[in-house]
């Protein structure tokens, strides 16, 4: 004879059990499918160091070297540059790069190993535009502030020529500074820092 | 007298007793009944239908001869319109066609602003529609991306590299979605399969949830009257017609004029002066530098004003989010208890008329360089744009409405208009009596015209 009681619990184990089984199954699947975004073992293996020739640098040029697929300037400073970069600590952000990304070697005010020779990444900290290089004082599109810097045409952000960003601008930090170090005084190893090789 | 049934018609039969065409053609098409007093402004929804179709069809064909391949892309680009057969008009008409459904997406989301089709019991209508123009967002941007252009490359980096402003997970999410340090081959490999299969996919089945919630709770109208409440014998709105062959066929006069528009645009200006195509995408991708003046194109434009006009990078994406989030809000937002602008308060109509002033605004904005006086202009009419939804729940309880009519009203056609433009005409025109009567222009006329209309557009407006 058949029981006519359905027992409601049973279902109820049963439907909890399946999901929890089903929940957990498709969990475990969406392991590997959202990792398979992630950038591939060739694309991280892809970061080698570059070198950059700067014997024929002259002063206030800019060199520009693909470093992981991004641009990297070397920036020859004068040092009338130097002086000005003194007086802007009022009008910048974060002026001791307190907040920002470099090398332990390059957090001072010139954001560099040696003063006249500034490294950084050249993609603006807001959204990763390239920004312009205006060494000029002054020019007519930039108003009679812009002491020379670096310009960001996407979004309007103002970093000085120590990369150093102004108040005001959409960017938060200042440029990205890269490691390196000096193979010989006229070539620069990016993507190593002097303590990395030792 | 029994008529014996031929072989098509037993064939027929064969169909409908296994599958429901029938059904679903009456439910949706021969008896689903429409307000009879739609308006041009509702010609947008079916035109958005006609431009996915065009979307698709030539997407398709631009897939066969494509390759997604940083190395290969922009060449291929060229070779399609260079090379392939037709193949110049295949992306014209793709291309046109993405800035054609963004027109045509924007006059029909206005529709909405005007005549309450938002507002209870279309809610779900409103947000279905909200997800479609995020989905239809997505797939613009990542299509973008595929001609490998200089415009291309950096749109992409700057719209990633707004994921990377979230707190805490924002640098890790930026990565995955380029999969890559910085936008690359392996970017363009996943933008074009999310922007041929994976969004495709979401369209369709978002726009089949927009068509069978609208169809669940009836279309609203350009009155804001609800037909449902006045039924004949039969069970069917007094106010209603069938949507087919009424509205089919009127829909049809409204393609033939979005086509020639369309056309035109194809054939003599498919660049549209830098707007539809962007100058600087005839460039191909250089990691190294970015374009002069980077603008994204015109329709992401007012978002992207409100973006830039926040000096702060987190900020400046929770409000460029925030203004699309706004939107899904709207039927909450809204307190007033009047669908349509033609019953509503002049609190409303002015505030719809600041926001569209606001939504053009940023959108030209958007297109053009940063400059001190373009940041101001853009925070104030930042400012305006929000203000319209914020604040709607305060100034919407103040309005005060006109009576709704308890049935739908019929607009006078353009023939009964015609005596009307004649009278105007005459009070425009000076006769002089005499041997040959002359006409002249009349200066009073044309002062009493214009006090007139100004007077009708501020009692209008109250």
């Amino acid at each position: 004879m058949i029981d006519e009681t359905v027992d409601k619990s049973k279902r109820q184990f049963l439907t909890t059990a399946l999901t929890v089984v089903g929940a957990v199954g498709t969990g475990y699947l969406a392991v590997p499918f959202l990792s398979q975004m992630q950038p591939s073992v060739k694309a991280m293996a892809a970061g080698a160091p570059v070198e950059i020739d700067i014997s024929k640098i002259e002063e206030g040029q800019l060199i520009r070297v693909a470093w992981r697929g991004k641009p990297v300037w070397v920036v020859q400073r004068s040092p009338q540059v130097l002086e000005t970069l003194k007086t802007l600590d009022s009008q910048l952000r974060d002026p001791l790069s307190n907040e920002s990304e470099q090398p332990e070697f390059s957090k001072n005010p010139a954001r560099s190993m040696k003063p006249e020779i500034f490294v950084a990444v050249g993609l603006c900290t807001h959204l990763g535009c390239s920004p312009t290089f205006r060494p000029e004082v002054a020019p007519h599109d930039l108003g009679a502030d812009w002491k020379g810097g670096f310009f960001c045409p996407c979004h309007g952000s103002w970093f000085d020529l120590a990369g150093r960003v102004y108040k005001g601008v959409p960017a938060p930090t200042n440029l990205e500074v890269p490691p390196y170090r000096y193979e010989t005084d006229t070539l620069i190893v990016v993507g190593e820092s002097a303590e990395d090789k030792a | 007298m029994n008529i014996k049934p031929t072989r098509l018609r037993m064939c027929g039969n064969w169909v409908l007793e296994r599958f429901p065409l029938a059904k679903v053609w009456n439910e949706h098409m021969a008896h689903y009944y429409a307000p009879k007093n739609f308006n041009f402004w509702y010609f947008f929804g079916s035109l958005a239908l006609l431009v996915l179709v065009n979307q698709f069809i030539t997407g398709i064909l631009l897939t066969m001869n494509y390759k997604p391949d940083a190395k290969l892309a922009f060449d291929s680009v060229e070779y399609i319109m260079r090379d392939v057969n037709w193949g110049w008009l295949v992306r014209y008409m793709h291309s046109t066609g993405a800035s054609a459904f963004f027109i045509v997406v924007y006059l029909h989301m206005f529709r909405g602003l005007l005549y309450g089709s938002f507002k209870h019991p279309r809610e779900l209508v409103w947000i279905f529609g909200m997800l479609l123009f995020v989905a239809l967002m997505a797939e613009a941007f990542m299509g973008y991306l595929l001609p490998w252009g200089q415009m291309s490359y950096w749109g992409a980096q700057v719209i990633i590299s707004l994921f990377s402003a979230i707190p805490v997970i924002g640098d890790d999410l930026s990565l995955w979605i380029r999969g890559d340090y910085v936008v690359s081959d392996a970017t363009l490999n996943r933008f074009f399969a999310f922007h041929v299969i994976a969004v495709p996919l979401a369209l369709v089945l978002l726009v089949f949830m927009h068509i069978v919630a609208l169809h669940e709770v009836g279309s609203n109208n350009p009155d804001g009257v609800d037909i449902k409440k006045s039924k004949d014998p039969w069970g069917h709105p007094t106010d209603g017609i069938p949507f087919h062959p009424y509205y089919t066929v009127k829909d049809v006069v409204g393609v033939a004029v979005f086509l020639i528009f369309f056309a035109t645009v194809i054939f003599y200006m498919p660049e549209m002066g830098g707007y539809f195509l962007e100058h600087a995408n005839f460039i191909p991708a250089d990691p190294m530098k970015t374009p002069e003046h980077i603008a994204p194109v015109w329709y992401f434009t007012p978002f992207y004003s409100i973006l830039r006009a926040i000096p702060d990078k987190f900020a400046g994406v929770i409000g460029m989010g925030g203004a699309i989030v706004v939107l899904f809000l709207l039927p909450w937002l809204d307190r007033g208890q009047v669908k349509s602008i033609r019953y509503r308060g002049g609190i409303y109509k002015k505030a719809l008329m600041l926001f569209v002033i606001s939504f053009i605004a940023l959108g030209y904005l958007g297109t053009q360089p940063v400059t001190p006086v373009a940041t101001i202009m853009a925070r104030i009419f930042t400012a305006v744009y929000f203000g319209f939804f914020l604040l709607m729940p305060i100034y919407t309880r103040w309005e005060r409405f006109k009576p709704v009519p308890n049935h739908i009203t019929m607009q006078p056609t353009l023939e009964e208009r015609i005596p009307e433009m004649k009278a105007v005409i005459d009070e425009l025109t000076l006769v002089t009596e005499g041997e040959n009567t002359k006409r002249g222009f009349n200066p009073t006329g044309a002062k009493n015209i214009l006090i007139r209309t100004a007077k009708n557009l501020k009692e209008s407006l109250d």
